[in-house]
């Protein structure tokens, strides 16, 4: 179960999501979970071993050590990163169940089911409205909520996101006050700097994508409204298919072709 | 009641691979290709990941963008892999000071190699694929489109729907500046990258030696980096690899306007009729199906072949008003 796992899973509930919410899978799989394997396990790796306080005491080194990282970044990423990943399994739990129950109504032979067979529900990309908007919403709410922790603790932790080359440490059993040294702290800054601009990003797309639902809600809502209103016939919606095809065309204008007319 | 609650429990479990490695239809994104097998063992998130990613958009590229991504791929991040990892291994570790002041090492390492090769180049790889994305993202939004378009005009079947997955979108239109811009971002992220290389690290040699007189070391110390000579090999071999990705970004790039300013003079030589209508007056529904048609005759793309060759339609015009 590693990061290759967790891919897989969160692979799937890329086809239920949003644009943004593609766009921000994307983001989180190359840009923090690639780097962290590829790039940031190797200069986090020697920090404990590489940690050299100026005396011979023993035990110094181990106390000091422990008092100024009680956790290192590495592990706290990867717990960042697996907190930040799973509400979306709530969407991919929602997405199961309701094929579930699809597959149950067709066995029974239910009239309302419109699939050939098995094979299409299990195909079948479900909208993002009703009670599965409302999980995806409170995915995305919780997804923003543990990254605003997780940052706060880094900050809080570690005071601000400067790796400090040089660490004075005074705790038993060191006999006064040792100078200890923190190894590649340069390019562990960098690293905790690019982490925590990416995380940002990641912020920003779920704030976007929770407006992107919300405005799509209150539109549905009041495109429900109006249409209660008139009387739908028989010439309005042909016309609204037309209109729709039409869009398609002059927006793949130059690339995709369909080549019939519809009369 | 409790039988298919734990049915569904099942479902949802395997369904983690089943879900992920859906038969792919609508929008996926550029993770959609990632799953091929889902029961293979779980491939961990490093540059194979990255290989699977990026080797769909291999399908859209051109030519030189496919020779690009097999020197990334082969003169680049394997070499980096297999060799250059292994000799950069142990940089800090054999960094030597001749000193026994404790922490001196450790400073002196720091001051010299704020970021190290090994690292820039992780992440100059990362960047510069990464633009392709934006391509895979914009190729899989199209065919989103040309499936919708097919449910709309009623030819919703699995050939079709097949078809539209797998016929290679031509370079035209909004794709061609989707497809320009990440060549020309690319370039921008080389060029930066081996900016900050040069700026770091000048002249792109390793130095045997190196003087120090940081805190704590108590005067100015002499520090011995390890293996200077093959790192210098190194480097000197992944600028130029570099190098060579650049002048194929170019190249594609040239040949992308080129190849868009001959459709151009084409077009302009055989100008289309009626384009002025486009913008008419649109309110009667024959008015409409007549535009609709006359933008299909316009157009020229494998969607349209694909269905005049499975219904024997006839039509005027083959010429594509792109970009």
């Amino acid at each position: 179960m590693d990061w290759g796992a967790l891919h897989t899973v969160l692979g799937g509930v890329n086809k239920h999501s949003t644009s943004i919410g593609k766009i921000w899978l994307t983001v989180l799989f190359i840009f923090r979970i690639m780097i962290l394997v590829v790039a940031a396990e190797k200069v986090w790796g020697d920090e404990q071993d590489d940690f050299v306080c100026n005396t011979l005491q023993p035990g110094c080194r181990n106390v000091c050590y422990d008092h100024f990282f009680p956790i290192s970044h590495i592990r706290l990423w990867a717990l960042q990163l697996i907190f930040v990943s799973t509400p979306a399994l709530l969407v991919a739990m929602h997405v199961a169940y309701r094929r579930h129950e699809k597959k149950r109504q067709f066995r029974k032979g239910d009239q309302k089911c419109e699939f050939k067979d098995i094979e299409e529900i299990r195909k079948q990309r479900f909208r993002i409205e009703g009670s599965l908007w409302w999980t995806y919403t409170s995915s995305i709410f919780f997804r923003l909520i543990f990254e605003a922790v997780f940052m706060y603790a880094f900050y809080f932790m570690y005071d601000g996101f400067r790796m400090p080359r040089l660490m004075k440490c005074n705790a038993w059993p060191c006999p006064n006050t040792v100078d200890c040294f923190v190894s590649r702290p340069t390019e562990k800054t960098v690293f905790t700097i690019f982490m925590i601009a990416v995380s940002s990003i990641c912020i920003l797309l779920n704030v976007a994508e929770l407006c992107y639902l919300l405005t799509k809600f209150f539109l549905r809502r009041s495109k429900k409204a109006g249409n209660s209103k008139q009387q739908p016939n028989h010439e309005n919606k042909e016309e609204t298919k037309q209109n729709e095809m039409n869009e398609l065309i002059s927006d793949s204008c130059q690339n995709t072709v369909i080549g019939f007319s519809s009369s | 009641m409790t039988s298919s609650a734990g049915q569904w429990q099942r479902e949802t479990r395997a369904g983690g691979a089943e879900l992920s490695c859906g038969r792919h239809e609508t929008l996926e994104g550029p993770l959609g290709a990632a799953c091929e097998d889902p029961f293979s063992p779980a491939e961990t998130m490093n540059w194979a990941g990255l290989y699977t990613v990026l080797s769909g958009v291999n399908r859209h590229s051109t030519a030189i963008g496919r020779i690009w991504l097999s020197v990334i791929f082969i003169f680049r991040i394997m070499v980096l892999v297999v060799a250059a990892e292994s000799v950069w291994g142990d940089e800090k570790s054999a960094f030597t000071c001749n000193t026994q002041q404790p922490g001196c090492n450790s400073v002196c390492y720091d001051h010299f190699f704020p970021i190290s090769h090994i690292r820039l180049w992780a992440l100059q790889l990362i960047l510069v694929t990464t633009p392709a994305l934006l391509v895979a993202m914009h190729v899989a939004y199209q065919q989103h489109q040309e499936k919708k378009l097919l449910v709309l005009t009623g030819h919703a079947d699995a050939k079709h729907m097949e078809e539209v997955k797998k016929h290679k979108m031509r370079i035209a239109g909004s794709l061609w500046w989707t497809y320009v811009c990440s060549v020309v971002f690319r370039l921008l992220f080389e060029a930066v990258f081996m900016y900050i290389f040069y700026m770091l690290y000048p002249g792109y040699q390793m130095m045997r030696l190196v003087k120090c007189e940081a805190y704590p070391c108590p005067n100015t110390v002499d520090c011995f980096i390890s293996r200077p000579t093959e790192k210098t090999i190194f480097t000197v071999f992944m600028l130029v690899t570099s190098s060579i990705c650049i002048i194929l970004n170019m190249a594609e790039l040239v040949y992308l306007v080129v190849r868009a300013c001959a459709r151009r003079s084409q077009h302009h030589t055989n100008p289309s009729s009626g384009k002025g209508s486009f913008y008419g007056h649109k309110h009667s529904s024959e008015y409409k199906q007549n535009e609709i048609n006359q933008l299909l005759t316009e157009q020229d793309g494998s969607l349209k072949d694909m269905l005049r060759r499975n219904s024997g339609l006839q039509e005027k015009g083959d010429r594509c008003s792109a970009c």
